[in-house]
This record gives structure tokens, C-alpha cells and sequence, in this order.
């Protein structure tokens, strides 16, 4: 999924100052997942800025929505009878959600409130790791389902690195070494030859060679 | 220099030189002064520790001025392949003949930790790239070049880091993708590197690239447990530590060429070991004394 954070609230006032009717839309897909922009959250942020507003002396009228997703036009479109109520959105989708909704209503200013962090997994209560680069090429099979390109803060695809120490990482101790962890994922399979031969330059094109990407699939076309 | 030095047998000796954090040639000058005569060949390391200092190249340039053989330290977190290429052809034009391809220190240790990290290409792939370069006429791709770059090719390994078993994998891995010489971290463990070698020789490494094995003489009681407590992938051993702890302050530098000559002597009589890299930090006018008192003067002239 993509994870994100909310970003700080004076960063967020900033933002939304020029404008007095704000609707703060959430989306209930990866950052409801990551506790950042679901509907919880969205409805804790809009009464926070309400109720930092009010105390300001600024009025405001802030309302929340929360799409299931708002990184996907059939869902967006939703916003569609409400919009014309107000003179901003505060989105609390990823960089996506925020682009999908600024895409489909050109004239309105889209706000975002979170800083979209990484591809991850939730590894534990309040706990999300980086784990894929969306590096357009999967290398996972000959790494033993570890991803040296969004684990080792070097991007060795030939590593251990030398600061590899007792399984950590030479960049921050905290960090479990990526090399490591291949080295004894592959070992549990008996797969170590794996790592035997020299993997190639990462063929870059396939992420960003030609600008930003798209998908297109013909057979699922309308 | 000091290719010829290891393809006649002698055990070699580099040292280090790490330009200044200001464009002021005669600080690489005054730097290399001190080496000369001493070794075979300077490495003149690339913004070491992630710190702006003068370019590699233009140093390795300065110091070939004077009649020494540079060996250019390049780091692949700065440059992606177009750049890196670009460079061997250049420092191979104005006659640097010798490369280390190094990972290199990570951002996040320097004075520009906001700066991306580019690792385009990992060491091995670049060690590979720069033979396909030389003996293929190739660069990345392909694609032929109007002249080869004439480059000697190091690489450097970590005995001391982890996985044992695997260091010497990947040391493999350096070796077939081209290395010619390999410079090892800083050793201080010396148990630990007799059975990393003893496992360089199982496979046969020993026979197809040079191992110089890498010291830095301690100054102090305190950087040895800096190293030790703060450098990633670095070994000293408790004893070394008290014994700098055992001597009185004045006596604190001697006591660590002392250690330096004792490993180098001892690193002499390892099979497969085929010289020394001195990295005397900040102190090169220890390096000259290090190889007196090791025998390894004069240097041989070939």
C-alpha cells in the first residue's frame, strides 16, 4: 500500500488560510490503512482546524467526506453534487488522491494535508516499513522475497556492503541490514547460489526512461 | 608504480591522500610531498565520509605533477553510469592509470545529508564496467568506444564485516567481475583476517588479484574505541585498546606505529598477501616512518 503522514497543523493552516469554505475529504484505501487520512482521521483533522479556527477568530466552514478511494474517478465523481459548496479541498489522499481529485475539478484548489511517504507493508500495530520501489522490473525471486533496492540504503543489487554489522545496517542502526536478510532467507531455501553471479545494472528505464508512466490495458477498456 | 610493483613480485605499498575541503592546490601537494619515495602509489580518496572536499581527479592530476602515481578512489553515490564512464575516459586521457570503484560512505554520515544518493551502479557493476571498458573497448550497453581507458582496476573488501561467509562470496564476485588488486578495510583483528584469507585462498582469490591489506596507525586510546564503537565494519580488538590505554600520553603515537609496523610485519609473512595500504589519517608524515621501521624501504624502482 501507500503510506503516509498528516503533515504538521501549522503547515496545513498555512494552506487553507485564503479560503473560507473547505471541504476536507479523506479516503478510506491505503491511508486509512496507515491511520492518516481515513475517515477517523479526517473527521479528527477537519474539528481540530474548526475548532483552531474558531479560537483564532477565523471563520471557517470546514465539512469532511471520505471517498472510498480518491485515487479513482468513479469514486471522485462523488464529489461532484457537493464541490460547488465550497472554495477549497483539503485532501487527505496520497499524492494520488490528491492529483485524481485536482484532475477532475480544474478550478478548485486541492490542499494536501499529508505527505505521502512510501510503498509498504503494516509490519505491526503502528508499524510501517518501505518495501518496494515500484521499480517497474521485479527482482524479488533472486533476492528471496527481500527488495535490496528499497531495503539497502545503498541499492546493491551485489551487496553486503562492508558497514553490514551484526545484521545492521552501517546507516542507522535501527535499520536491519536488507543483505542480511536475503542471505538468510535465501539460506533457509538452500537458494544462496542465487547470489553467485553478478546481477547487471538495474535497467532504469523501465521506472523513469521515458517520464512519468502509464499502464495501458486495451482489454480492459470501456 | 604500482602495478608493475605487483606484477614483479615485490610487496606494494600505498598509502592515502584526501584532498582538502578548499580548492588550495599546494595542501594536496604538501600532502603527497610526504608520501613520495615512501610508496608506489597514492590513493586520493573521493569526498570521503560524504564530506565536499576538492575532486578526486583534480588531485590525482596534482599529484601526478610531481612525478607520484595517483590512484583514483571513485565512489558510485554521486554519479549515475553516463558520469562515471565519462570520468575513467577522462582520468585515463590525462594518464591516471589506476581506479578503486567503492560504494562509498553514505550521505547520511557527511555535511550534505539532504543529498540524493545515486547508486546507479553498485561497486561490482562498476568494477565490470571500467574491464568491459579496457579490454572490451565497450562502455555500458555496448556500444564501442574510439579508444580503451588504460586503468588498473581495485576494488576494496571488508573482512570484518558481516556475514563472514559470504565476504569472501563477494570479494569473489569483485574478482570476476575484473578487480586486479583489492585494498581491505582497516585491520586491526588480525586472528579474523588470517581466516578470511585462509578462506581468499580456499577459493583460489589470492591467485587471481593482489591483496593489500589496509592499516591505519592509532593515534590514541580514543580513536581506537571511536573506530570501534563508531565506525560500521570496523574491528578493534580489546587488547589493542588497552594496550594504547597501557602507554602515557606522550608516548600514545609512538606506541601506535608500533602496533602498525608489528601488523604489517605480520601481514609480510600471510600467503597471498601481496602489500599494505597505509591509511594514515590526517598524519602522512607517519607513513614514511611505518615503512622504514617495516622494511619496506627503499621502494623499488621499476
Amino acid at each position: 500500500m501507500i503510506t503516509a503522514e498528516q503533515k504538521p497543523m501549522n503547515e496545513i493552516r498555512d494552506m487553507i488560510a485564503p479560503y473560507k469554505r473547505i471541504l476536507t475529504v479523506g479516503c478510506a484505501s491505503c491511508v486509512a490503512e496507515c491511520a492518516a487520512g481515513g475517515e477517523k482521521e479526517t473527521g479528527a483533522l477537519a474539528s481540530a482546524l474548526r475548532m483552531a479556527c474558531k479560537m483564532a477568530g477565523d471563520e471557517k466552514i470546514i465539512h469532511e467526506k471520505t471517498l472510498d478511494r480518491q485515487c479513482v474517478k468513479d469514486f471522485v465523481i462523488q464529489l461532484e453534487d457537493v464541490i460547488k459548496d465550497y472554495d477549497a479541498i483539503l485532501s487527505l489522499g496520497c499524492g494520488a488522491g490528491v492529483q485524481a481529485v485536482a484532475e477532475m475539478y480544474n478550478e478548485v484548489p486541492v490542499i494536501p494535508a499529508l505527505n505521502t511517504e512510501f510503498l509498504g507493508e503494516t509490519r505491526d500495530q503502528g508499524l510501517w516499513v518501505e518495501n518496494c520501489l515500484g521499480c517497474g522490473d521485479c527482482m524479488l525471486y533472486f533476492f528471496g522475497g527481500v527488495c535490496p533496492l528499497a531495503r539497502c540504503s545503498k541499492q546493491l543489487l551485489n551487496g553486503p556492503c562492508g558497514g553490514s554489522q551484526d545484521g545492521r545496517c552501517e546507516v542507522d542502526p535501527d535499520v536491519p541490514c536488507a543483505w542480511q536478510n536475503i542471505i538468510d532467507r535465501l539460506s533457509s531455501f538452500n537458494a544462496l547460489d542465487r547470489l553467485e553471479k553478478i546481477y547487471p545494472p538495474k535497467d532504469w528505464s523501465k521506472k523513469r526512461g521515458a517520464g512519468p508512466r502509464k499502464i495501458i490495458r486495451e482489454d480492459q477498456k470501456r | 608504480m604500482l602495478k608493475k610493483v605487483l606484477k614483479s613480485g615485490e610487496f606494494a605499498v600505498t598509502a592515502e591522500c584526501g584532498p582538502p575541503k578548499g580548492a588550495d592546490p599546494e595542501a594536496v601537494l604538501k600532502k603527497a610531498g610526504l608520501l613520495k619515495g615512501n610508496v608506489d602509489s597514492v590513493n586520493v580518496t573521493d569526498n570521503q565520509t560524504a564530506i565536499v572536499r576538492m575532486s578526486s581527479m583534480a588531485a590525482c592530476s596534482l599529484i601526478r605533477s610531481i612525478g607520484m602515481d595517483p590512484i583514483l578512489q571513485m565512489v558510485v553515490r554521486d554519479r549515475n553510469r553516463i558520469s562515471l564512464q565519462s570520468d575513467i575516459l577522462g582520468a585515463s586521457a590525462i594518464g591516471i592509470r589506476n581506479v578503486v570503484c567503492l560504494s562509498g560512505d553514505h550521505m547520511r554520515f557527511g555535511n550534505q545529508p539532504q543529498a540524493v544518493g545515486v547508486f546507479d551502479l553498485d561497486s561490482i557493476q562498476f568494477v565490470k564496467t571500467v574491464k568491459d571498458m579496457r579490454d572490451e573497448s565497450k562502455i555500458a550497453g555496448g556500444e564501442a568506444l574510439t579508444k580503451a581507458p588504460d586503468m588498473f582496476i581495485g576494488a576494496a573488501a571488508n573482512p570484518f564485516a558481516d556475514p563472514l561467509a559470504f565476504r569472501v562470496v563477494r570479494l569473489g564476485k569483485k574478482v570476476a567481475a575484473g578487480a586486479d588488486f583489492i585494498q581491505t578495510q582497516c585491520i586491526y583483528n588480525l586472528e579474523r583476517f588470517e581466516k578470511w584469507m585462509g578462506m581468499v585462498r580456499d577459493r583460489g582469490l589470492d591467485k587471481k588479484c593482489y591483496i593489500l591489506g589496509g592499516v591505519t596507525p592509532l593515534k590514541s586510546p580514543g580513536m581506537a574505541k571511536y573506530m570501534k564503537n563508531n565506525v560500521a565494519g570496523m574491528d578493534v580488538p580489546d587488547e589493542l585498546i588497552n594496550r594504547m590505554q597501557g602507554v602515557p600520553k606522550e608516548k600514545w603515537k609512538e606506541e601506535g606505529i608500533k602496533i602498525c609496523v608489528e601488523t604489517i610485519e605480520r601481514l609480510k609473512t600471510i600467503k597471498g598477501v601481496s602489500g599494505v595500504h597505509i591509511m594514515a589519517i590526517e598524519w602522512e608524515e607517519a607513513v614514511g616512518e611505518i615503512a622504514e621501521k617495516a622494511g619496506l624501504l627503499p621502494r623499488p624502482i621499476i
